[in-house]
């Protein structure tokens, strides 16, 4: 084949996306979404591994295309996505959020397929522009936290567009391969990348914004930015020590605040965060192995998230509300829906036979084989930990008290998304081969082990037991006020009680130190270039008159001194 | 038939004159405008035929006028740096017409309307005029031709501070002339020429030049003009003299008057003075690259917490211009490419900007956001080309600034400097502040009463606007207009950099 015959398909969305409004005028829209994903699948798939697409810009070449195993597996679960949200989206109202979200999944997929430092940081951009516009078409709360969502990926577009130009400047290469941290530039460039993955100290971002999305806005976020982020990771900083210890950052502390958040949505963004840092301490050790397990981590939890946020969006959608208190025992008129969430939570909780389990033991196992002894054992902490947060959204949302809301399951769909999804999550999960072809490295490694069943299913059982014990504490967190003296006298959740104390005292000292700032360096901003300061109101002629001849003094002077 | 080739020098130029001429005696607003239209379309065939006969030529032309052999008579002198200009400012006037017979039918007094357009080519002819002479005074000459006409422009706007505008714009235009001639006259006083490249001459010869009154001469030109480009801090009466003008007014000059006073100062810079002497010698560079970054930031901040619209974008000017006058501050390769893709790209993309305001204004009467809120879905057209030049303004990859940006941040890492490529981009982070502030009033919020009763432009406005939405698309890919030529001009510059 030749190379003249490749259609790079990320654009195909892009286009899809861009003439969106102009179709959806002639009804074409429910087509659009549902066949683009598709061609752009076939796309992915036709060229031969290692073939590649170039132009010519700016002097360089552009790597369009360069197909890879690698890319194969973030662009077919991007496409997949495409195709999924697409259809559970078919009712959004709101062209303008499925345009600007057919151009977000496009330009992350043609990430995926960049060959180029320079092709990479465009589609960048535009994924980053494209969000904020799903994200404020999110309704009013949207706009505000669209902004900062926008600010915070622009710097970490500035921070990669530095660190892009600083490196070709020093090796005249635009070539995107595996780097170390030993320039400047380069960790520009990972700093860039951190801040799109969500990890600290600007992981705040991603539950500030995502939640405040529409209920299908959020299922498009999830699936993308975090995840390209891992792939440029992936490619670009494979076994970069690092990232053990931020990756571990991120998965403590999504667990943490999601076991206090009371917010449905929040939780589940909270639970990105945990569960990519899975991915970056994989990316962290670097092996063969991890590097597979990193991979296919982020296939699955790109599927059994967006179930997850779709079964919850169809509540938003059904009922308005997103707070754990205020929903309950929904189970009774939305069966399907619950079921598909359970699916999703136990694919979260690596529950054997689900997807979630036969991605996670490579990254445990990599650590484990690598004797990474304190590495390894964290990941165990952490994987019983995560266990709180995941049960905490099927468990008050469908079960638990009952709120007397008696929503409907959604129309057809919705529905068949969520159960194509959990038949991913379940296939996946009982046939491991198929994802384990796909992936950059062999694979040899047996996840269905009786004794690592039963390890697995050891941990489960402490993270229920564990969830059980702390019920009554997660269910007065559910409340506004927090009654912390009925707390400190039980001796199971004290622990957890200290850390809500420590980190809610923490966090509010940290939150009204940066508010405190924030205010401070705003008023001096405005006073200074305000309508009235100096910078922002209209000079009288003779300051002018007056400060043209300093400048002329100056020069002169300073010509004269030279 | 004479053969007009050899002539086009002097044709750029006299023919807006005598289109002014001809406005002036018609006296009506439509038959004026009609004439105006004529005289700008053609411009543009010369300027780009000159562009061409001079990358044929391989040399720079020269055009004596009258025959009056140099350095005693005028000269005119196209090269690559001022066929590109020429191209540029002939291009961006050509466009806008389509938009200013309604614009100005609305915004001027019926008899004022023919004035309106003969101010309007006598300020064309001078800013074509600056770039084509090869004359110091000359270039004066139109200097004041441009800025006198260019005061009465922003006078004629219906807001009562116009008049003030105009009468600020006025004394301080006023002084950067007058230190500008001043200069001129030190050299002349040194050198006994007033031709560019007779003065470059005699200064590059073996005779020895007393250094103090030509370190003076070049500290009163580059004052002076520094003020007629806005560099900061003497910029302060760009904001409202863009605010309050009439909007066709503020299009022509936002894409136009600020680059010709920087194309003057680099040629005095560059060619007349030499690289050596202005930046070895002096502080310039530095100088100018200070200036640079205060106004990317300062003007920037002013910008975010504007309520006026055009306002904005003027500050928006400030900070932009601030980009270019950097890519001249580091005076490399690099940095001068992007200098100049720069003035294009800017152009391009701000004179789009301020056309979408200009037809906001025409619908709705007022270009403050409190009156712009929601009025992208009535004229989504308007406010979606507006959003692709916001875009660009920002730098984003896949349109024109991003090309500017980035060859203005590898001119930075050619000077060897870190600091500079960081504030490169962190200055572009406010852009996004304030762009997506006009974007997020424009798209998202509930249409104001004001707004509720627009209706999508006229078609007359629309176009010259989606054609300069698509060049900032365009010209983010295909970039043969703007960094090679850029990277010509730059070549012929840093020529005499040994």
């Amino acid at each position: 084949m030749t190379t003249s015959l490749i259609i790079p398909p990320g654009l195909v969305l892009i286009l899809g996306g861009l003439l969106m409004p102009l179709l959806a005028r002639v009804g074409l829209r429910s087509l659009v979404l549902i066949v683009l994903p598709v061609v752009t699948l076939w796309l992915v798939w036709t060229p031969p591994l290692g073939a590649t697409l170039t132009t010519p810009f700016l002097g360089f070449e552009l790597i369009l295309v360069q197909t890879s195993e690698l890319a194969r597996v973030f662009a077919t679960v991007f496409s997949l996505m495409g195709f999924l949200g697409g259809l559970f989206a078919l009712r959004q109202q709101n062209t303008l959020e499925l345009a600007a979200a057919f151009v977000y999944a496009g330009s992350a997929i043609s990430v995926a397929m960049a060959g180029d430092l320079i092709t990479v940081f465009i589609f960048w951009e535009v994924m980053a522009i494209a969000s904020t516009v799903v994200i404020w078409c999110g309704g009013a709360k949207a706009r505000p936290a669209g902004m900062r969502y926008a600010a915070i990926h622009m710097l970490g577009g500035a921070l990669l567009m530095a660190g892009i130009a600083g490196e070709i400047a020093a090796t005249g290469s635009t070539a995107f391969t595996a780097m170390d941290t030993s320039t400047v530039p380069r960790m520009l460039i990972l700093a860039g990348i951190l801040i799109n993955a969500g990890a600290p100290p600007l992981s705040a971002w991603l539950p500030d914004a995502y939640p405040e999305s529409s209920w299908t806005g959020m299922v498009f976020l999830s699936a993308f930015t975090t995840k390209v982020a891992v792939f440029v990771l992936l490619r670009g900083f494979p076994g970069t020590e690092i990232l053990i210890p931020i990756g571990f950052v991120m998965v403590f502390y999504g667990i943490i605040y999601a076991i206090l958040e009371n917010d449905v949505r929040r939780i589940l963004a909270y639970s990105i965060v945990n569960q990519v840092g899975f991915m970056v301490i994989a990316i962290g050790i670097g092996t063969e192995m991890a590097l597979n397990g990193a991979a296919a981590h982020a296939f699955v939890h790109i599927i059994y998230k967006a179930l997850l946020l779709m079964a919850t969006g169809s509540v938003l959608l059904a009922t308005g509300k997103r707070k754990c208190t205020e929903l309950g025992g929904l189970f009774r008129s939305m069966p399907l829906t619950a079921v598909c969430c359970i699916i999703g939570a136990l694919s979260i909780s690596a529950f054997p036979w689900t997807s979630g389990f036969i991605a996670k033991s490579l990254i445990s196992g990599a650590a484990a084989k690598e004797h990474m002894e304190t590495v390894y054992l964290l990941l165990v902490v952490a994987s019983a930990g995560v266990l709180l947060p995941d049960i905490k959204v099927p468990w008050f949302v469908f079960f638990h008290k009952d709120s007397g809301l008696r929503p409907k399951d959604p129309p057809w769909n919705m529905g068949l998304a969520m159960i194509i999804l959990s038949i991913f999550c379940v296939g996946i999960g009982v046939f491991p081969a198929a994802l384990y072809g796909m992936l950059p490295y062999p694979v040899d490694y047996e996840p269905y082990t009786p004794d690592h069943i039963v390890y697995q299913l050891q941990l489960l059982l402490f993270g229920a037991l564990a969830f059980y014990l702390t019920l009554g504490w997660l269910k007065q967190t559910n409340t506004i006020t927090l009654d912390v003296d009925w707390l400190w006298r039980r001796p199971g959740p004290a622990i957890a009680a200290f850390l809500d104390r420590f980190a809610g005292y923490t966090w509010e000292w940290f939150v009204d130190l940066v508010t405190a700032t924030a205010m401070r360096l705003y008023r001096l901003v405005h006073s200074h270039h305000g309508p009235q300061g100096i910078f922002g109101r209209t000079w009288p002629t003779g300051t002018m008159a007056f400060w043209t001849t300093v400048m002329l003094g100056a020069v002169v002077i300073m010509s004269y001194f030279q | 038939m004479i053969d007009l080739q050899p002539h086009l020098p002097i044709l750029q130029v006299v023919i807006p004159l005598l289109g002014s001429l001809l406005t002036a005696f018609i006296r009506r607003g439509t038959l004026s405008w009609l004439v105006t239209l004529i005289v700008t379309w053609t411009l543009p065939f010369i300027a780009v035929a000159l562009f061409l006969q001079v990358q044929a030529a391989g040399a720079p032309i020269y055009y004596k006028l009258g025959n009056w052999e140099a350095p005693f008579g005028i000269v005119y002198k196209v090269d690559v740096l001022s066929a590109f200009m020429l191209c540029l400012v002939s291009g961006a006037a050509a466009v806008i017409m389509p938009f200013a017979r309604k614009s100005v039918a609305s915004e001027i007094d019926s008899h004022q309307q023919s004035w309106y357009y003969t101010m309007y080519l006598l300020c064309l002819a001078g800013l074509l005029g600056i770039i084509i002479t090869n004359d110091a005074f000359n270039a004066f000459v139109f200097l004041e031709v441009s800025s006198l006409s260019t005061y009465v422009l922003i006078a004629l706007g219906r807001h009562r501070r116009a008049l003030v505008a105009s009468y600020q714009y006025l004394i301080m235009g006023t002084i950067g002339a007058t230190l500008y001639i001043i200069g001129v006259g030190l050299l002349y006083l040194l050198t006994g020429s007033l031709n560019f490249d007779d003065i470059a001459a005699r200064l590059t010869s073996d005779l020895v030049w007393p250094l103090e009154p030509l370190l003076a001469a070049l500290a009163f030109i580059f004052v002076g003009l520094s003020l007629k480009l806005a560099l900061f801090p003497l910029h302060v009466w760009l904001p409202n003299a863009y605010a309050y003008a009439p909007s066709f007014a503020t299009v022509f000059l936002a894409g136009t008057a600020t680059k010709v006073a920087i194309y003057l100062l680099v040629r005095v810079m560059f060619e007349v003075f030499g690289v050596a002497l202005t930046f070895d010698r002096l502080p310039v560079a530095e100088i100018l690259i200070v200036l640079s970054v205060a106004a990317m930031f300062i003007a920037s901040f002013s910008a975010v917490f504007e309520d006026n619209a055009k306002r904005m974008l003027a500050y928006s000017s400030v900070a932009q211009i601030g980009y270019i006058t950097l890519g001249i501050g580091l005076f490399n390769q690099a940095g001068l490419t992007g200098a100049f893709a720069h003035v294009a790209n800017h152009a391009v993309m701000k004179t789009a900007l301020f056309l979408a305001l200009g037809a906001a204004f025409y619908r709705i009467g007022s270009v403050r956001f409190s009156d712009l809120e929601g009025i992208g879905r009535r004229m989504p057209l308007t406010m979606g080309a507006l959003v692709i030049a916001g875009i660009g303004l920002m730098g984003t990859p896949g349109t024109a600034g991003f090309i500017s940006k980035w060859y203005l941040a590898m001119g930075a890492l050619e000077a060897g400097s870190w600091l500079l490529v960081f504030l490169i981009v962190a200055s572009s982070l406010i852009s996004v502040i304030y762009v997506g502030k006009l974007v997020e009033v424009m798209w998202l919020r509930a249409p104001s009463p004001a707004a509720a009763e627009a209706k999508e432009a006229p078609l007359s406005m629309l176009v010259p606007l989606l054609l300069l939405a698509a060049a900032t698309i365009y010209l983010g890919f295909d970039t043969r207009l703007t960094v090679d030529i850029g990277n010509q001009i730059a070549t012929l510059l840093l020529g005499g950099l040994k």
